[in-house]
């Protein structure tokens, strides 16, 4: 243990060792600030065997420096100026830059001042093993330690230190290389200040240190060539450490008063949308407005105005003349600003540096864009409502001032929300430290128009990064997914018996058979996917005597159970939905409801609610009933065992009579329905493999096969569902749930219309649903049998969602579902995990006279209000849904990384930037971005890009989109917030990683 | 800002180049105020006390019924000037942390102060505090120590009172207030001819394993402080006994002998 000791300093050194100077906090008050300092001869120069100092001290740089540069052949070791480090960071960190370098303690603090990330980048550079780096502490070393002189600015102290440093170090060479008697004087290596600083490198030549600019000092090295590239453009003589603290300047403009926004948007100066980001490009957004078909585009930050994802927002367009197109580079907030500091932008108005990367990042490329790709442009005036909520983030580890994990000092920090269409978050936390590595939800508090960023406060952490449990917390979070379990008010809802319910005997006296068909005799069957549990519909199907098909869907009767106003039917209406993840199943209702009670298993007696038609030979309709019912289900498929059983020439039973007759149906049904248009769209869908129910680690991904019985179900629940929205718009007019969707602009596809037929010289027909089918049908690619896949699946991003509505609240010629080609449409089928079923079902039951219908039914604002909630539910467990894929593909390819050397995959790319591509793997569900380092050729009008090519003298490569390429797949764990992210690097035709 | 200094660097300085294990400067200086029995002025790094012993003496009138017939109570008063903190600012009678920095002191010293010897008597120990840079609890007790010596009080032995805390896992001895408002601290008070201890006290958290550790190097620390605060009593009753022994004449004697 070392000793402990008293440091005795002399009174007479007080001078140079106190310091005592008065500071105004950000409340005004004055505070009186001590401090002091001891000066010590025990520093270590660092130079091997030098003499002087002291022996046992570790040392790192070599006795004779470094020879190979031109300028000092006796050997030399570099000391850099602060300006060096703060631009010419990726310089130093090249492994071709070699020379020692001696970081003096001035200069990390004063890069520690200006930023955080910066500094954290310098510390790394120190603690490599094969960089000769050493760190001399001059303001400690009592020859080196200076004191700010009256009519001194904090910067030329610095700098004067600096040199002073480089002064004593080059005297201090001499006496680590005594000269030795009899032999001539060896020439001495040299200490090298390095600066950009024109009147530092004056006063040091002045002072007789020798001093060099950055720029000429690389063209000395042997190796300048790859070097020079190195060099930033911003090295220039104005960049100014520690500059005084200027006053908050204000980096946005005020928003205007509500009266004037309500007022203008009436007026229609003004417009109102909400606000979307771009998750490419964080400098840019847009607002989607009624009076324009395309989204007005904000560029740039001024322009978007502190406008968060989500928010209502008002905007003014610019005179036409202004209108740009969108840029087509990618600009990733974290690359961009990683450089940023998280208490610096808070006291500093507009950082030069910031500033330039941002324009430069927005340079002029609209200008030889053509005006038709121009669209309407603004700016944010407004904002009507704000939708923050708390958002997972991850802290970005070097916005930390101090990452020793007992630190209680408040920090100021940046959390990068999960959402790339979310801006940083600046954060005040006394527990920083530990924070790092996990994820933690944040809210944003306020964004000031001093202030870059949002500010906002910590809630709560959910868990290490990457664990399970925090990523499918967080998950639900972001997605607003109420995931909390049924309090006791919904579970007294539950029927008293439990798990023992059952239909009771059939008799009069008993209410649930009051109206109730028995139709526990027929041949019904469920044919669902494997590993279903909550199994809501069956199907059954038998010959009539007149030679017709009977055919029917019996859905699990849910509205049995669920009562209007009651506690579990409030907590279902806020739920919507239930939530499918991978490993974890987030219901609608209770657990005893949906997967025993409601759920038609097999071999017992359930309540159902029957849509029963007889049909033609050719499945065309003669007879439709509806009519509540207990059924008794025979047996439970999975798909693919269905198919076995109906494709297995041996097995003649009613069971597999029923499933061909069904399917026989279901295959013309499927004939007309596309005969009137409907649309065979594609989205990607991949299945994840899990290891085992408890240890949930995804072995392998792969597509979603599909069956023929797949379709079979599938047609007769549209029909079912079909027959229903006719029936209860029949009889409620005003207030039937329904669902549509509504054609999509043919603006939608101007771009894939162009692409196609730029790149395949095919033609896509929107004017219809039919036409576009058509079309689509005829993508084709001989030599490529996934491309017609890629087009629908493009296509489809092209379309609206479908939404469930209020027949009251719109005219009747809107009903139309687009993609089903069906003048009318509802879901019916899934009242265990849809609400909007359930409510169905009571329209419908009303309908057939069952139950009167409940006076909150016959209320077109509740309806309304009802829908809005669930569509917004709908929407977001799906994209919930696929996050969880997308995480769980995220974790088998890790596993995959780790197993095999490399993982690579095929690609297709379906969008091209200036810096980048788009690409879809279509084997993994998985769309990525392919980032090169530097612009290649970019083709904007025919989405080409002109990458040189591997080879030297070779011609370029293009890849546009469509074209085939091979992707590496890795998955990097980003180094300050800890996000698993997918990185995607082009094998071929070329090497990104050469570009 | 004080977020920006770096209390620990990589070279193992702290952010006044002290190394771990280093204590700042001490001064003591035990010139007489006024009508005080003992006095010292008492200065550690920047954090500067002075401290005055009155006693004992009979008590105060209307304090008379907090006496105790076998024994003295010590009276400890604090006093912060306005100018010695960082934010100038009028403390009145009652302000809550000195009364309480008042008790640590009074309860530390009444185990070691030998107050069966002045029954239904007082010791006043005024504290002044004329600068603050950290460790203002143990500057207070290791003055008091002194000035009650200075004052011929009987003390059964010093105390040396130290702060110590923990930087990630490297203790760190004898805290500036930029350290005490970052890192977990403890003042430990040690009586260092017995090593037993009178004071510990904690306003932060500290973790378990690592407590021990702090507190074994603050109680070594208290006994080099002790060496230090001895050899400086001893030089003082030095003088003081060479003067008494020479009287006015043997003064002149010495003169001549040199």
């Amino acid at each position: 243990m070392p000793e402990i000791t008293i440091l005795k300093r002399p009174r007479e050194e007080a001078v140079i060792t106190q310091r005592m100077f008065f500071k105004k906090t950000a409340r005004g008050k004055v505070i009186k600030v001590l401090r002091e300092r001891y000066l010590r001869d025990d520093i270590s120069c660092g130079v091997n065997g030098c003499r002087a100092c002291d022996a046992t001290a570790q040392t790192v740089l070599s006795r004779s420096g470094d020879t190979t540069h031109k300028g000092f052949p006796t050997g030399h070791y570099i000391l850099p100026d602060t300006n060096v480090f703060l631009a010419q960071m990726d310089l130093i960190e090249s492994n071709y830059f070699t020379p020692p370098i001696i970081i003096l303690q001035t200069v990390m603090e004063e890069v520690r001042h200006r930023s955080l990330p910066l500094y954290s980048r310098l510390k790394a550079l120190t603690t490599t093993d094969e960089r000769k780096v050493w760190v001399f502490y001059n303001e400690f070393r009592s020859e080196t330690a200076i004191v700010r002189e009256d009519d001194e600015t904090p910067n030329d102290r610095n700098d004067r230190g600096i040199r002073k440093a480089a002064e004593w170090y080059n005297a201090h060479l001499t006496l680590a290389h005594p000269p030795i008697r009899g032999q001539p004087n060896v020439a001495l290596p040299k200490v090298v200040l390095i600066t950009d600083d024109f009147a530092n490198r004056q006063k040091a030549d002045k002072e007789k240190i020798p001093c060099i600019s950055v720029r000429n000092y690389v063209d000395g090295m042997k190796n300048s060539d790859q070097l020079l590239d190195l060099l930033s453009a911003t090295g220039s003589d104005e960049v100014e450490p520690t500059r005084a603290v200027a006053g908050r300047t204000a980096l946005y403009a005020d928003y205007l008063p509500m009266s004037t926004l309500v007022a203008g948007v009436k007026a229609g100066q003004l417009h109102q949308g909400h606000f979307n980001a771009n998750q490419y490009n964080y400098l840019e957004g847009n607002v989607p407005v009624p009076a324009f078909t395309k989204a007005v585009l904000l560029a740039g930050r001024e322009n978007m105005n502190r406008a968060v994802q989500g928010d209502v927002v008002v905007v003014e367009v610019f005179n036409e003349r202004e209108w740009k197109a969108p840029t087509d580079e990618v600009i990733d907030q974290e690359a961009t600003l990683k450089n940023d500091d998280a208490e610096d932008s808070e006291e500093e108005g507009d950082d030069l540096m910031v500033h330039e990367h941002e324009s430069k990042a927005l340079r002029a490329e609209h200008t030889k864009k053509a005006p038709a790709e121009k669209q309407p442009t603004g700016r944010v005036v407004g904002i009507i409502k704000r939708n923050w909520r708390a958002y997972v983030c991850h802290i970005d580890s070097t916005s930390l001032t101090s990452s020793n994990a007992t630190s209680l000092g408040l920090q100021t920090v940046f959390a990068t929300p999960v959402s790339r269409l979310l801006p940083r978050i600046r954060l005040r936390t006394r527990q920083a430290p530990s924070l790092v590595g996990n994820k933690i939800l944040v809210t944003i508090d306020r964004w000031e128009i001093t202030s870059r960023y949002p500010e906002g406060h910590f809630v709560r952490t959910l868990g290490k990064a990457e664990s399970k449990e925090a990523e499918q917390e967080s998950l639900l979070l972001e997605f607003e997914v109420p995931y909390r379990p049924f309090g006791k008010a919904i579970l007294d809802c539950l029927p008293p018996e439990g798990e023992q319910w059952v239909v009771p005997p059939k008799s009069a006296a008993n209410p649930e058979w009051r109206d109730r068909t028995d139709l526990r005799d027929l041949i019904i069957c469920s044919i669902d996917p494997p590993g279903c549990q909550d199994i809501d519909d069956a199907l059954h199907a038998r010959r009539l005597t007149n030679g017709n098909i009977e055919a029917g869907v019996h859905i699990a009767d849910v509205s049995h159970f669920v009562h209007p106003e009651t506690a579990m039917d409030n907590e279902a209406a806020a739920r919507g939905s239930t939530v499918y993840l991978v490993d974890k199943r987030i219901d609608m209702l209770p657990a005893l409801l949906g997967t025993n009670l409601c759920s038609l298993r097999p071999h017992v007696e359930r309540l159902a609610f029957s849509v029963i038609w007889e049909m033609t030979v050719d499945a065309e309709i003669v007879n439709v009933g509806f009519t509540k019912s207990v059924i008794a289900s025979k047996a439970a498929f999975e798909y693919g065992e269905a198919q076995l059983r109906k494709d297995d020439p041996k097995l003649n039973d009613n069971l597999t009579q029923s499933i061909r007759l069904l399917n026989s149906l279901a295959q013309k049904l499927k004939a007309k329905r596309m005969a009137a248009g409907a649309l065979n769209l594609a989205s990607p869908e991949v299945k994840i493999h899990l290891d085992s129910s408890e240890s949930s680690d995804p072995v392998d991904v792969e597509q979603k096969a599909l069956h023929e019985t797949n379709s079979l179900v599938e047609e007769f629940m549209l029909l079912a569902n079909t027959s229903v929205a006719k029936k209860t718009q029949e009889s409620f007019p005003q207030t039937s749930v329904l669902r549509r969707h509504l054609p999509p602009p043919p603006t939608n596809f101007e771009k894939l219309q162009d692409i196609l037929q730029k790149r395949k010289g095919l033609k896509l027909d929107v004017s219809s649903s039919a036409a576009l089918a058509d079309s689509l049908d005829k993508c084709l690619d001989p030599k490529e049998p996934a491309f017609n896949t890629l087009v629908r699946i493009m296509a489809t991003r092209c379309m609206l969602s479908a939404e469930y509505f209020n027949s009251g609240s719109v005219s009747r010629d809107t009903f139309g579902h687009y993609g089903l080609a069906s003048p009318i449409y509802t879901h019916f089928t899934s009242p265990i995990r849809r609400f909007a079923d359930i409510l169905v079902h009571r329209q419908l039951a009303a309908a057939i006279g069952y139950t009167p219908l409940h006076p909150s039914l016959h209320s077109k604002m509740h309806v309304e209000r009802i829908m809005e909630v669930v569509n917004r539910r709908h929407r977001m467990a799906q994209m919930a849904g696929r996050a969880s894929v997308e995480f769980y593909v995220g974790l088998a390819l890790k596993g995959r990384n780790e197993r095999e050397k490399e993982v690579t995959e095929d690609a297709f790319v379906i969008r091209t930037f200036r810096n980048g591509l788009g690409v879809f793997v279509s084997k993994l569900g998985l769309e990525g971005l392919v980032m090169f380092k530097r612009d290649t050729q970019f083709d904007a009008e025919n989405y080409t890009i002109s990458v040189p090519s591997s080879g030297i003298g070779r011609p370029d490569v293009t890849i546009s989109v469509f074209d085939k390429v091979t992707v590496r797949i890795e998955v990097e764990k980003d180094k300050n917030t800890q996000r698993g992210r997918v990185k995607m690097t082009l094998v071929s035709p070329v090497d990104s990683r050469a570009l | 800002m004080s977020s920006r200094i770096e209390l620990l660097n990589a070279g193992l300085l702290r952010s006044d180049g002290r190394r771990p294990y280093e204590l700042r400067t001490l001064a003591i200086n035990f010139a007489p105020q006024g009508t005080a029995d003992g006095s010292v002025t008492y200065s550690h790094g920047l954090t500067q006390v002075r401290v005055s012993v009155l006693g004992p003496h009979e008590p105060k009138q209307g304090t008379r019924r907090e006496t105790f017939h076998d024994r003295a109570t010590l009276n400890v008063e604090v006093q912060l000037a306005p100018f010695g903190v960082g934010e100038r600012r009028r403390r009145g009678r009652s302000d809550k942390r000195l009364l309480e920095l008042a008790a640590s002191i009074k309860s530390t010293f009444e185990p070691v102060v030998q107050t069966h010897l002045y029954p239904r008597s007082t010791i006043d120990i005024f504290v002044h505090v004329l600068q603050l840079d950290g460790g203002l609890l143990p500057a207070c007790i290791n003055a008091s120590t002194l000035a009650l010596a200075t004052a011929g009080i009987p003390l059964f032995d010093f105390v040396c009172a130290i702060s110590g805390g923990v930087y990630g896992t490297q203790p760190l001895l004898d805290l500036t207030t930029v350290e005490e408002n970052d890192v977990p601290s403890v003042v430990v008070g040690v009586m260092p001819r017995t090593g037993r201890v009178t004071l510990v006290q904690m306003e932060t958290r500290l973790h378990m394993d690592r407590f021990e550790e702090v507190f074994r190097v603050a109680c070594d620390a208290g006994k080099v402080l002790w060496s230090e605060m001895r050899d400086a009593l001893r030089e003082r009753t030095g003088d003081l006994v060479d003067k008494l022994e020479a009287g006015p004449g043997m003064v002149v004697a010495k003169e001549t002998e040199t």
